[in-house]
This record gives C-alpha cells, structure tokens and sequence, in this order.
C-alpha cells in the first residue's frame, strides 16, 4: 500500500506544491510552522479541496481535480490522529474507540483486544475522555484510528500539545506502532527528535515546497540542509546493535556499518536495534590518533563532504563504512587541519554526550529499534 | 398547602397541556431552524435570524391579531385548514398552544444554537475520517452534545408559555376549560367581585412554576458545559 500525493494550493501569497510518495511505514512530513504542513495533511484527509491536485492509495483515486474526483472525508479509510486529540467529550473511552469500528469495513488484522494492549487502554476503558491525562488522550485517539481499519494514517503533531513526561509516556507506544504497521503512515511534526525516533523517511518541506527526501539517515547527514531559514539542527542519527554491556562502568557498546561506539548504559537486550543521533558540535576531529585522551571513541573516518558558511562554523560530513556522521568545527580549525574531501581523519565523540544526556526535549538521544 | 378549587385545577391542567404541547410541537422547528443558523452561511440569514428573535419584542396582543386574520376561520388560511383538515385554532387550546409556541420560540432556538456553537468544530472532522456521514454526525455527535442545551431551552419556553395572556385572550380568547389557562383565570378572577383570594392563590402558583422552571433550566445549563468540558 503506497499514498501517492500530489497537491498544488494556494491562499493569500501563500502557494502550495508539493509531490510525493508515503511507502508502507512511517514517513516524517518535516518542516517548521506555517510551511504548509497542515494544508497538505487536510487535503489528504479530505478536509479541504486543493487548486489542483491527485491523491491515491495504491490504484484508488481520492481526489483527481483535473477529472472531477472528490471522495469525501469519510469514505477515504485515512484515520487522522489529531494534535488535539478530538475524543468525543460524551462517550466513554470504549465507545470512542469503537466509534470508527463499527462504522468500517473491517480489517481482520485488526483486533480490538491486540489494539486495546498495544496501546495500554484496558484500565481506561470505562472512563469519559475529561477524566484522561494528556498522554492517554493521544493514546485513546490513536487506538480509535487505528481501529477504523485504516488503509493509511495521517498523525499530526500527536506529540505537541503534550509536556514532556506525557511524551516519554506515549513514545513507546507510537515506536510500537510504528514498528508494527505496514501501511503508510505521515507524521507530521516540526520537532526533529520525534521524526528522528520515529520516522523511516523524512520529507523536508518549506515555504510550501519540498526541499529534501529521503531516510532519515540520509537526510540527517546532508550538510547542505543545515542552513537556511528552516534548517537541521546539525547531526547524524546512526543505526546501531547493541553489543555488549559494560556493568562495571555501566557502558554500552554499539556497532554500526563502520565501526564501534561506546555509550552511557542503554537499558536493551544485546542484539536490539536502537537509534543514537550525535550532534555535530558533539564530534571533535583529529588528524592523528591522539594519545591519552579522555575520549572513549575514536574512530578512523574519511572526509566525504564540507561545507562553509558565512558564519564561524564548517561542516565536515564524515563516511565510516556506510555510515555518515557530521561534525561542526570552526573555519579556523578546518584551515589549520588543512580539511578537504578525502582528507583521512579521527572522529573523537565523548561517550558522555550520546544518549547520557537528555537534550532539550527530554527525548534521550536514542530509540529503540527491533 | 394549597388545596386548589376544581376551577383552579382545571386552569393549571390547561395551562400545562398549552405549554407542553406549544414546545414539544416547536422543538423539532426550533433545532432546525438552531441548525441551519449556527452551522450554515447562506443569504438572508441575518433576516431569518431577525425574524426567528422578532416574537421577543413584538407586542403579544399585535401577534394574536395578526393570528386571528390569518387564522380566523373566515381568514384565507383558517377556512383552508378549517375545511381541508378540520383544523381550527381560534377559540380552542390548539390556538393556545399556537401562539406560545411562536412567542417562546426563540427562547427555544437561542439555547439550542448555543449549545451547537460550544461544541468543538474539530469533533465532526474526527468524526467524518472514522466514517460517520452527515445524518449520523447529527444524530451521534451533534444531538447529544446539544442535548442539555435543548432542555434548557424547552425548559426555558415552558416556563415562559404558563404566562402567556396577551395573544391567548385575543386569538384563542378566554374560555374556561378550553382557553382560560393561570394568567387568563387570574385576570378574570380579578374582574369578579370577591375573586381576590383565588388570585392571589393561582398568582403564587404561577411563581412557584416559574421558579421552579428557571432553577432546572439552570441546572440544564450547568449539564451543557460539564458535556462539552475535555
């Protein structure tokens, strides 16, 4: 199942273009406020009618304006998590959930018990929706979706509207789902560490256009998306095994495409898949390995990419294996260490500042992965 | 306690009989009407709008005589009902009931289009991507969610019918056990030598019912905003 999107809008002297494909898993519609993220989400929900546009999932046709086509909201089988949740204030949990449920054709994968524990409901299942924390709310919205049997699933921002610890709450929860979904899931969001947790893909758009797409890795390392109006926080987010565990020193060891990284303690199984992102201003580099150093990992990269810009800093994306990081070093350090593509250097990386440390959002630095 | 006399217990049935059936018989029109206002732009709404509040200023008398012209059986509408359905208004409780029904209605519509514009505009877009088409929003989201605000409006114009006089006595007239509900049995109880001490009794009893309707249409009203609280 693949939605293919296509929708040209405009209002004021704001115009919409946008193009693109959202394959089975979670895909991130990334971009900051007022980019036109929820335009597209409405017009894929059927919520508002496009200049121009075609919408399908797989070879149904939800919006063709050229012929005419406008299936309406509710026949699109889209389910639509809200920011705001929308649980119907008047029914209890167990009816908002089955509010989709009885009225879809149903998908027999879906079962409501399996929904009711993925999402850890059945305590709530009598309550009225005023009497739910913030976290259970997004909670009992999702399940609600999940249960009209969707055939797609449009979340938007489902994480922003809560504080902190409700986020750390439901998190687990959205891994799962997306872990365990096989239909194309858009997650709309302008916070980098949930699409950076969550997503396989990401769409970069801005001012109404797409800027960028690909896997998150890909986009995460690409120098040329850290400046600009709407940029990336600049780091690489990896995908590494878990390989061992050092109890003594309560470390982690990771392996990844291209080499080893030691961590503070990751609570997961060795052999479990997790996410570790690393700033650039985290990742020192070195023409020679240094001696006696308090850094836990250094690690042989070659200079795969640079980039200057006005300011102080230079971009150094580095290539270990398959895998890319990035460091943010000064222009004056890049001139002394005479950097340049192909250059053969050492990335130092404090273990101290991946995954230790919670940054500002208080998503730890990294996420599950099976 | 009261003990009413058989003239007072006749006046008091009537004028519950004339209320319950002048708003019940109005409600379905009244959220209709509550509807199309608080959901629906069209072209003349501030006129419809005008027209459905215009019973709260106009003099009841001027609406029972306009009634009676257009309803009297010798009016061109009356004798059309008159001989087609065997319907007539004037001089019977039905006209009555008429006639409150369009004095209170706009008590009636007022507190339904409130409680339509307090819910959450977002519920029915949620309710559209699970499935749920118009006429099943209406009858699962929107109706249940206006519910306390459909009591208190019912409540509101039951109250205000038991003291409807003005257009009663003048399209319905003042006939006992047919049209002579409390405040007509208390102005011609004021009209009989003696009558005062039956019009202080019904008087008292118009305010305990008055009273008593205000209180639950508040306690209506309170119901509406615990419904639509997140």
């Amino acid at each position: 199942m693949t939605l293919d999107v296509g929708v040209r809008h405009s209002f004021d002297s704001f115009t919409i273009d946008a193009e693109f494909r959202v394959p089975p898993g979670v895909t991130a519609l990334f971009g900051p406020s007022g980019a036109g993220k929820t335009t597209i989400l409405n017009a894929i929900a059927g919520f508002i009618r496009p200049k121009s546009g075609r919408i399908s999932l797989d070879d149904v046709i939800l919006l063709d304006i050229a012929r005419n086509v406008l299936v309406p909201a509710r026949r699109r089988c889209i389910g639509v998590v809200f920011q705001d949740a929308r649980l119907f204030p008047h029914l209890s949990v167990k009816q908002n959930l089955l509010y989709g449920w009885k009225r879809s054709a149903k998908n027999p994968a879906i079962r409501i018990d399996s929904i009711i524990s993925l999402l850890g409901l059945s305590a709530l299942l009598e309550r009225k929706p005023k009497n739910l924390s913030g976290g259970e709310k997004s909670r009992v919205a999702l399940g609600r979706a999940l249960l009209a049997s969707p055939r797609a699933l449009l979340l938007d921002e489902p994480l922003a509207a809560l504080d902190t610890k409700r986020k750390l709450e439901i998190l687990p929860y959205l891994e799962r789902l997306a872990h365990e979904t096989r239909i194309p899931v858009l997650y709309v969001s302008h916070a980098l560490d949930e699409v950076t947790h969550l997503a396989e893909r990401m769409i970069l758009l801005s001012d109404g256009r797409i800027r960028a797409e690909g896997t998150v890795f890909e986009l995460m390392s690409r120098l040329d998306l850290y400046s600009g109006k709407d940029h990336l926080r600049p780091g690489a987010v990896l995908e590494a095994t878990i390989e061992n565990h050092d109890t003594e020193h309560a470390l982690t060891a990771l392996a990844f495409a291209g080499g080893r990284l030691i961590v503070p303690h990751i609570p997961r199984a060795p052999g479990d898949k997790v996410r570790v992102r690393i700033d650039a201003q985290d990742v020192m580099l070195a023409l020679s390995e240094p001696p006696q150093i308090s850094a836990n990992n250094v690690l042989p990269a070659i200079v795969s990419d640079m980039r200057v810009d006005e300011g102080p800093y230079a971009d150094v994306q580095l290539a270990m294996g398959q895998t890319r990081l990035v460091s943010r070093i000064t222009k004056l350090s890049a001139e002394r260490l005479k950097l340049a593509p192909g250059a053969k250097v050492f990335a130092l990386i404090k273990s101290v500042t991946v995954g230790g440390r919670e940054n500002k959002n208080g998503l730890a630095a990294y996420a599950a992965k099976p | 306690m009261m003990v009413l006399s058989p003239a007072e217990a006749e006046a008091l049935l009537l004028s519950l009989k004339v209320a319950s059936v002048a708003v019940l018989g109005a409600l379905p029109f009244a959220f209709a009407i509550a509807l199309l206002l608080a959901r629906r732009r069209f072209p003349g709404k501030t006129l419809l709008d005008g027209i459905v509040h215009l019973p709260l200023v106009l003099p009841p008398v001027a609406l029972g005589y306009l009634l009676l012209v257009m309803l009297g059986t010798n009016a061109p509408i009356g004798a059309w009902l008159l001989g087609n359905f065997g319907i007539r208004f004037v001089f019977s409780w039905t006209g009555a009931a008429l006639a409150s029904a369009i004095l209170t209605f706009p008590f009636q519509v007022r507190a339904i289009r409130l409680a339509l514009e307090a819910e959450d505009p977002g519920l029915s877009q949620a309710a559209e991507t699970l499935g749920a088409g118009p006429l099943d929003r209406l009858l699962t989201l929107h109706l249940p969610l206006a519910l306390p605000g459909l009591l208190a409006g019912a409540i509101t114009a039951f109250a205000a019918c038991l003291g409807e006089f003005g257009a009663i006595i003048t399209f319905a007239s003042n006939i006992p056990g047919e049209t002579r509900t409390l405040p007509l049995a208390i102005y011609t109880a004021l009209q009989t030598p003696g009558g005062e001490e039956m019009a202080t009794r019904l008087a008292a009893l118009s305010i305990l019912l008055a009273l008593a309707g205000l209180l639950l249409s508040e306690f209506a009203a309170q119901r509406l905003r615990m419904v639509n609280e997140k």
